[in-house]
């Protein structure tokens, strides 16, 4: 079990490097134009949009990942 | 660099001192007045002072006041606005505990007003850096971010404040952590400015760890949680302040991803008390739960793996910062 809970945080930290690297690479150049003075602002309710899904599938990847090492322990 | 040594000495000198000092006759004074609270995970009928909040806090604003002598740094102010709120908060539900102990969402609501110094100062950045691939800058999500950053911090710590000692020596694996990855990133001053926690944890540590003579209670561990997510925040290195964070952020997510479950207890007692995961399919899964699936362990064995985690987590931390430099 001590190994597993180990095991998990490194994935914990494996996600979160990934998550970081899409977020520069997808979220970082985007802008929008055609809005005027609304650009900056359009463009970052996107990219909050966007960080929030990421968050979304970054917790479902983790409950995932969570019954894949724990399966047997944990009776839920 | 080197004019920075004075003041990091006397801050942490003065850190560790005034909670070593100052815990014991807070330790009497709290007893006297009966604000004591029963430790479940002993045998015996085992009273202990409660809350140990004030001497951290004490702690705390004598060293950074220390360091605002010395380097007059706007972030200092901030650090020691947002950690006091979160104290006073801590406070009001340390004292009223009975009566607000069903108000689940008193605490998060009410630490997000502590965050509140950090952007009144402008004492932050909206790039988010993340290792190897560089930073986004995210105006509107990091003010949001900024908001829930301090609730989670503070929560984080406070749901691992299970067993003795495991708050006060968790957090002090974690922010000496930081302080290293601080250095890393080559932000000396903020560094120096972290460094009162991690001495601060340390002191409090010789009280709590097990068998603990007082309990941080609700103003200690969000004390603790408030200023090293403000940390965090002000010294810009977010990421790796979460990943240091990790054990207390995976309670944290087992806890909640258990939310529609809670009703009965985690872990009980083997008739020489130590501790076990109970069969119960509607307890929360925990992070001590998990720990002990493997069989039941004493309290001290288990706050000893929790420290492993933290220590583990540590090491990702540093391997972070030195990634942060690094570009693909």
């Amino acid at each position: 079990m001590k190994s597993s809970l180990f095991g998990f945080l490194f994935g914990m930290w494996i996600l979160i490097l990934i998550g970081g690297g899409i977020a520069v690479t997808i979220l970082g150049p985007f802008s929008i134009s055609g809005f005027g003075e609304l650009d900056w602002f359009i463009g970052s309710v996107i990219k909050a949009i966007v960080a929030i899904i990421l968050v979304i599938i970054w917790i479902l990847i983790l409950s995932k990942l969570k019954n894949w090492i724990f399966r047997k322990e944990i009776k839920s | 660099m080197i004019e920075l040594i004075l003041p990091a000495v006397a801050s942490c000198i003065v850190a560790f001192f005034v909670v070593f000092l100052m815990t014991p006759p807070l330790i009497k004074f709290l007893e006297k007045r009966n604000f004591t609270v029963k430790d479940v995970n002993k045998k015996e009928n085992v009273l202990v002072a409660r809350p140990g909040g004030l001497s951290i806090i004490v702690g705390i604003i004598a060293s950074e006041i220390v360091l605002y002598t010395f380097l007059q740094l706007n972030e200092i102010l901030v650090i020691l606005f947002t950690t006091s709120i979160a104290f006073v908060i801590g406070y009001i539900d340390d004292r009223k505990y009975f009566k607000m102990h069903n108000q689940r969402w008193f605490k998060p609501i009410a630490l997000a007003i502590a965050a509140i110094p950090i952007i009144a100062f402008g004492a932050y950045t909206s790039d988010l850096a993340f290792p190897l691939f560089g930073t986004v800058q995210i105006p509107i999500l990091y003010l949001a971010l900024i908001f829930l950053m301090i609730p989670i911090t503070g929560n984080t710590i406070n749901s691992i404040d299970v067993l003795n000692g495991v708050a006060s020596g968790f957090m002090m694996i974690a922010s000496f952590s930081l302080s290293i990855c601080l250095f890393i990133t080559q932000n000396y001053e903020i560094a120096i400015v972290s460094l009162p926690l991690g001495f601060v944890s340390l002191a409090f540590y010789k009280y709590h760890k097990i068998p603990s003579k007082i309990f941080p209670g609700d103003s200690g561990a969000l004390t603790f949680g408030a200023m090293y997510g403000a940390i965090a925040i002000v010294g810009g290195v977010e990421i790796i302040a979460a990943v240091a964070l990790l054990p207390a952020v995976l309670n944290s997510f087992l806890f909640l991803s258990s939310v529609k479950q809670i009703r009965g207890k985690p872990v009980e007692h083997t008739d020489d008390f130590q501790l076990k995961a109970t069969d119960d399919k509607t307890a929360p899964v925990t992070l001590v739960r998990l720990i002990l699936a493997g069989g039941s362990l004493s309290e001290k064995q288990v706050g000893f793996t929790i420290f492993k985690l933290g220590i583990f987590s540590g090491i990702l931390a540093i391997i972070t910062a030195f990634m942060m430099g690094v570009s693909l």
